[in-house]
């Protein structure tokens, strides 16, 4: 099987779309002749031409707003924003519009458009080139959030984004562009939404993650494997709506659970799955369910010494698996 | 498509002069009665929500009062179920012009299972048609001028002809929302109209506070775009301005910002007291801007009137208010068995 890195299989899931789908268009900033700041868009301004790989003036909210309406009128839009951390202009058009526009129209309008966005740290990108902004949509009802970890899932996970009928946030973390490698079928498949995979499978202890954590947990299961501690990982794939079944029936399976990820530990993503596993999964229990999360400062700062200090690593999940086996 | 505007209780039998009033702007007599019908609906509708909200009927009101002639002209020179509108919160005559029945309306106001904008989950107001391109409406202002300049870029991706045009008041002109969608669709000549109604407050706010400009449709140059000012209370000028627009939008020489100088007649909403802060002699003045009676006199100056005929319209859409009063008090509330349905196409999120 050929392997792609992770941008290339995100880059032939949207041409493949395209090709597919007349309705299927681009848009954002830089996207068209530049390909886009990681080029994930290179060579659809050639192959499909300007007026369906748009070039946006620098205005998010419009990006997503346009999307919108786009989208109500027949087309499948897939924007994009430059860097996850400027998608704020753009929150009230996600929250206050897209999350709602079905529910509020009792089912009578809808709003098929993927919002895709790299996110993370690690890439030298400071404050607000390198934030976590997941928790913020996972917490709106009517949006569906995905952050593949692999360039399998990507593909595929895009695919079936493009084809939803609601509207799709897709994050991908920019430091897997080019250091993730994977096989990708050259055939057409889609990996379904909602759906979480066991990716390593254990006996004594349960490690949630999702994007780049979930590469980093897997290091981490493995060396603690060297230790004879039997981790199994779920990589979550879509954060909302959320495969709760995966994860309650790992855990209730092994007992222990460690949640990772990289944003601000308080209020993040993992909060949730800890309260789910809590209130669903409380009797299987063989000690408290733990995270492992990026410290709360208001963003990574630049200096390597300190960017390392803020990241979450395979050493520091490890620390945890460590510290909950031996609870 | 013809613009086709349908009446609640037939058509008039009055036949069009030649050389009347509408000529000038290629409107028969009859189109002007029509026109006039749906005036005086929207304001009759419009008087029954209140009527309704002081009974204790319905628990709040947001109204288009002083609107209406703007709306209902402006709207006219659309086609109907071909283009798009997306409205705002004192669209009532534009969604009415635009398709909708008093019915739809009322049903609103009661929030019924059955009303059509939302199904009882929206504040009334909150109009919407997905059968008549209506576009649903939220509360935070001016976000819907970018669900229209998106309509138009698929309009014009698609080639389907249709325009869109979305409505606004000139507090909601001062987001950011504004600058961003006239900016777009001035850039790629999208088929987009959009109309500011200045009644001249943004709730309490008065224009002078809102605006360092006398108009907003001076704003339009910035964006390359014309802008026009009318007054809101001359409908058939105001049909004009719209329809130069449209076939400006539809001829993909791209977007038009029409401001209608109109007049609110009530407070902001059922929950505001206005007179806490606008003078007496103003209120007083502001009713010599209100359309209806203006169109009336018009029309009747013109001979396209009579007494006869007015009172005949009056009590047809009398009854067509209430037949969408008893209508609308008679239908059941939504289940709230359903209230998790809807977020997603697949309905319930923990089904999937």
């Amino acid at each position: 099987m050929p392997t792609k890195t992770f941008i290339e299989a995100i880059r032939e899931g949207i041409r493949e779309e395209m090709q597919r789908d007349d309705s299927v268009i681009v848009l954002g900033e830089d996207v068209g002749k530049k390909g886009g700041v990681f080029l994930a868009t290179d060579g659809l301004f050639e192959e499909f031409g300007e007026e369906r790989v748009i070039d946006t003036p620098l205005s998010e909210s419009q990006i997503v707003g346009t999307s919108i309406g786009a989208a109500v009128n027949g087309l499948r839009p897939v924007a994009e924003i430059q860097f996850a951390d400027f998608i704020f202009p753009a929150f009230n058009q996600l929250l206050s519009e897209a999350a709602r526009m079905r529910y509020r129209s009792n089912n009578t309008f809808g709003v098929p458009m993927t919002v895709r966005a790299p996110y993370g740290g690690g890439v030298h990108g400071a404050l607000y080139h390198s934030q976590s902004v997941e928790a913020f949509f996972t917490h709106i009802p009517g949006l569906k959030v995905v952050i593949p970890s692999t360039p399998y899932d990507a593909k595929g996970l895009l695919r079936s984004a493009i084809r939803n009928d609601d509207p799709v946030l897709f994050f991908e973390h920019k430091k897997m562009y080019r250091s993730v490698r994977g096989e990708v079928p050259a055939g057409e498949y889609t990996v379904p939404l909602a759906r979480a995979q066991v990716t390593r499978p254990g006996t004594q202890l349960t490690v949630v993650a999702y994007g780049l954590m979930a590469h980093y947990a897997l290091e981490a299961a493995d060396h603690a494997g060297e230790d004879g501690l039997s981790v199994e990982v779920v990589d979550l794939r879509t954060l909302r709506p959320l495969d709760k079944e995966t994860v309650l029936e790992s855990v209730r399976k092994t007992g222990k659970c460690l949640i990772v990820y990289e944003d601000n530990r308080f209020g993040g993503y993992g909060a949730e799955i800890a309260a789910i596993i809590a209130e669903e999964a409380f009797d299987y229990l063989d000690g408290p369910v733990t995270r492992i999360a990026g410290p709360d400062v208001p963003g990574v700062p630049y200096n390597h010494v300190l960017e390392d200090w803020f990241m979450v690593n395979p050493e520091k999940i490890l620390d945890g698996i460590r510290q909950l086996a031996a609870y | 498509m013809a613009v086709g505007h349908r009446t609640e209780s037939g058509t008039s039998t009055r036949r069009a002069h030649a050389g009347g009033l509408g000529a000038a702007v290629g409107l028969t007599d009859e189109q002007l009665i029509e026109m006039y019908r749906m005036v005086a609906l929207a304001r009759a509708v419009d008087e029954r929500m209140w009527v309704l909200n002081r009974a204790g009927r319905i628990p709040f009101v947001i109204s288009g009062q002083g609107h209406e002639g703007a709306q209902v002209a402006i709207t006219w020179a659309l086609k109907k179920d071909h283009d798009w509108v997306a409205p705002f919160y004192r669209s009532i005559a534009t969604a009415m012009t635009f398709g909708m029945s008093a019915r739809d309306i009322l049903t609103a106001q009661y929030a019924t299972a059955n009303d059509p904008s939302s199904g009882g989950r929206q504040m009334p107001g909150h109009y919407g048609h997905a059968e008549h391109n209506l576009l649903s409406v939220s509360s935070p202002v001016a976000t819907q001028i970018l669900h229209a300049v998106g309509i138009a870029l698929a309009a014009k991706i698609r080639k389907t002809g249709q325009v869109a045009m979305t409505f606004m008041g000139e507090g909601s002109s001062n987001q950011g929302d504004v600058h961003e969608g006239l900016n777009f669709a001035a850039i790629h000549k999208l088929p987009f109209v959009l109309v500011i109604e200045n009644n001249g407050y943004a709730i309490s706010v008065p224009v002078s506070k809102e605006l360092a400009l006398p108009d907003v449709a001076d704003r339009a140059s910035g964006y390359g775009i014309p802008g026009v000012v009318v007054d809101g209370a001359d409908v058939l000028g105001c049909y004009q301005a719209s329809k130069e627009a449209v076939a400006r939008a539809r001829a993909g020489d791209g977007p038009t910002l029409i401001e209608a100088k109109v007049t609110r007649l009530t407070g902001h909403s059922s929950d505001d007291q206005q007179t806490k802060y606008r003078p007496a002699e103003e209120l007083e003045a502001e009713r010599t801007r209100d359309p209806l009676p203006k169109f009336r006199e018009q029309l009747a100056a013109a001979g396209v009137l009579d007494d006869e005929l007015i009172a005949r319209i009056d009590a047809e859409n009398k009854a067509v208010v209430d037949d969408a009063t008893d209508y609308a008090e008679k239908e059941p509330d939504p289940d709230p068995a359903n209230a998790l349905m809807h977020v997603f196409a697949e309905g319930v999120e923990g089904e999937f």
